[in-house]
């Protein structure tokens, strides 16, 4: 890229790190920037800023927030004696859009991987068990996602949690595994079948 | 001849590592081609039918698409996906294990016919393990630190053969250094040296090996698994068996298994 001028290389190197972005798809990014009316490129700039500057962990849940405690954490409306698990703060966005869930959060960031080097200490594990020990907690349900690294990392915490835990009544729920809406059932495999079939209830 | 574009074969998925957006690298084990690695294209997507048939020590059958870096999955189907395994976060560590040893030692694109029977095998033989396990706490049973022994003699079992598949072949009869047959005494174990030294050579010691563990190896190294008997070792002997089997894999390797610290996580609880 020496034949173009040096700024428009360098936004077209840095947009093609993005995930899923190539230099094709980062050039023709570059150049609508270029193009666009120079306070529309001001808001792109300060927006991406503002994320990295104001953007903090809450302290609590872990879960990305602007205010430290999160806005779900430091909701009274919110059920406060239980607490959902999810690998990622994507996670959350999820489950907050069904609407159904109306009790906390813990954000793991990620799962356990012996095979890629992802160890206890590398994901909130011990933060999380830390939020259970005072026993205003009753229910734990771990929506870690539904594969074999998450079902071993739910098991690892539930094991965790009956092991370092002496909370009466707490219960240790896991998400329902099933065929999701639309599919086919020819198509789903085993584990998912048999899951499912486990999991059948009377209409 | 045309080349052939795609091709149908039955693989052990090792390991997966995500890509892009929806995209995933898997490591397989496969019976012909030996460790390879495959592109499965949008199978982090919720509507993918791949996914299922594509996790972790799933035994699935494929169809590859000949690709420029990566062979493309276009078709999977579980073959047998180990669900007893899958719910009991003991068996899964040890699977954990098996993957990793397997995908260390065994190179890439180097057929490996032995070594994929016998992952196949002990996968089977836990999964059977944990189906009867599950039985036995179903009908009442109270658990044991006893349901485990076995399961790690079978660890010892596979780490035994897969070193003796990969060329590596735990020396057990006779001294690893000097050549005579070992006696029924108390004798020393060096990785370096490839195994069991005797007691003349005893300079060169690493570690000693009680007779107990050398004749509980050398059973291990000359039967097959439905032939070994139950027996009951104490943790000890466990222990002492353990820690040459991992140093010569260490050795071997130049670094530790991740797997290590999180079956050590489990034995330090149940005790």
């Amino acid at each position: 890229m020496s034949d173009v001028a040096a700024p428009v290389a360098a936004l077209v190197e840095e947009l093609s790190k993005l995930p899923g972005v190539g230099v094709k798809t980062a050039q023709r990014l570059t150049f609508f920037i270029l193009r666009s009316p120079t306070d529309q490129a001001r808001r792109l700039a300060e927006a991406i800023i503002r994320v990295k500057e104001s953007i903090v962990y809450c302290s609590r849940c872990y879960n990305i927030t602007e205010t430290d405690p999160c806005s779900i954490c430091s909701n009274p409306g919110r059920d406060q004696d239980s607490i959902c698990v999810v690998e990622e703060p994507l996670d959350v966005l999820a489950l907050e859009k069904t609407g159904v869930y109306k009790g906390l959060y813990h954000v793991l960031h990620g799962a356990l991987s012996p095979l890629n080097g992802i160890g206890r200490k590398d994901i909130r594990i011990d933060e999380l068990l830390k939020r259970l020990v005072d026993g205003s907690v009753h229910e734990v349900i771990l929506a870690t996602n539904p594969g074999f690294e998450g079902d071993y990392t739910a098991g690892v915490i539930k094991d965790d949690i009956k092991n370092k835990i002496t909370v009466p009544h707490m219960k240790v729920t896991t998400l329902a595994r099933g065929l999701p809406l639309g599919s086919d059932l020819e198509y789903a495999d085993e584990g998912t079948l048999s899951r499912a079939l486990e999991g059948r209830r009377e209409m | 001849m045309r080349e052939q574009r795609s091709y149908p074969t039955d693989a052990i998925i090792l390991k997966h590592t995500d890509l892009g957006e929806a995209d995933r690298v898997l490591t397989l084990l496969t019976p012909y081609k030996g460790k390879i690695r495959a592109l499965a294209k949008g199978s982090r997507r919720p509507g993918s039918k791949k996914a299922g048939h594509l996790e972790l020590l799933c035994y699935s059958q494929l169809q590859l698409a000949v690709g420029r870096t990566f062979d493309v999955v276009t078709q999977a189907q579980a073959k047998e996906n180990f669900f007893h395994l899958r719910n009991d976060l003991w068996y899964m560590t040890c699977g954990f294990y098996l993957a990793e040893l397997v995908d260390r030692f065994v190179e890439d694109r180097m057929q490996q016919m032995d070594v994929y029977t016998l992952l196949l095998d002990t996968l089977r033989t836990l999964d059977a393990d944990a189906a009867e396990l599950k039985k036995r706490r179903a009908e009442g049973a109270e658990p044991s630190p006893q349901d485990r022994d076995r399961t790690r003699l079978l660890m010892r079992y596979f780490e035994i053969y897969l070193l003796t598949y990969i060329g590596y072949e735990p020396v057990l009869r006779n001294c690893a250094h000097c050549g005579t047959e070992l006696k029924p005494e108390e004798n020393g174990f060096t990785p370096t040296l490839g195994g069991a030294v005797c007691p003349q050579c005893s300079q060169l010691w690493s570690q000693a090996l009680s007779l107990n563990a050398l004749k509980v190896m050398r059973l291990l190294q000359r039967t097959e698994w439905s032939h070994v008997p139950h027996l009951r070792l104490d943790l000890r002997l466990q222990a002492e068996i353990e820690a040459a089997m991992h140093s010569l894999i260490r050795y071997h390797l130049e670094r530790d298994l991740k797997s290590w610290g999180f079956l050590e996580m489990l034995t330090v609880h149940t005790s």
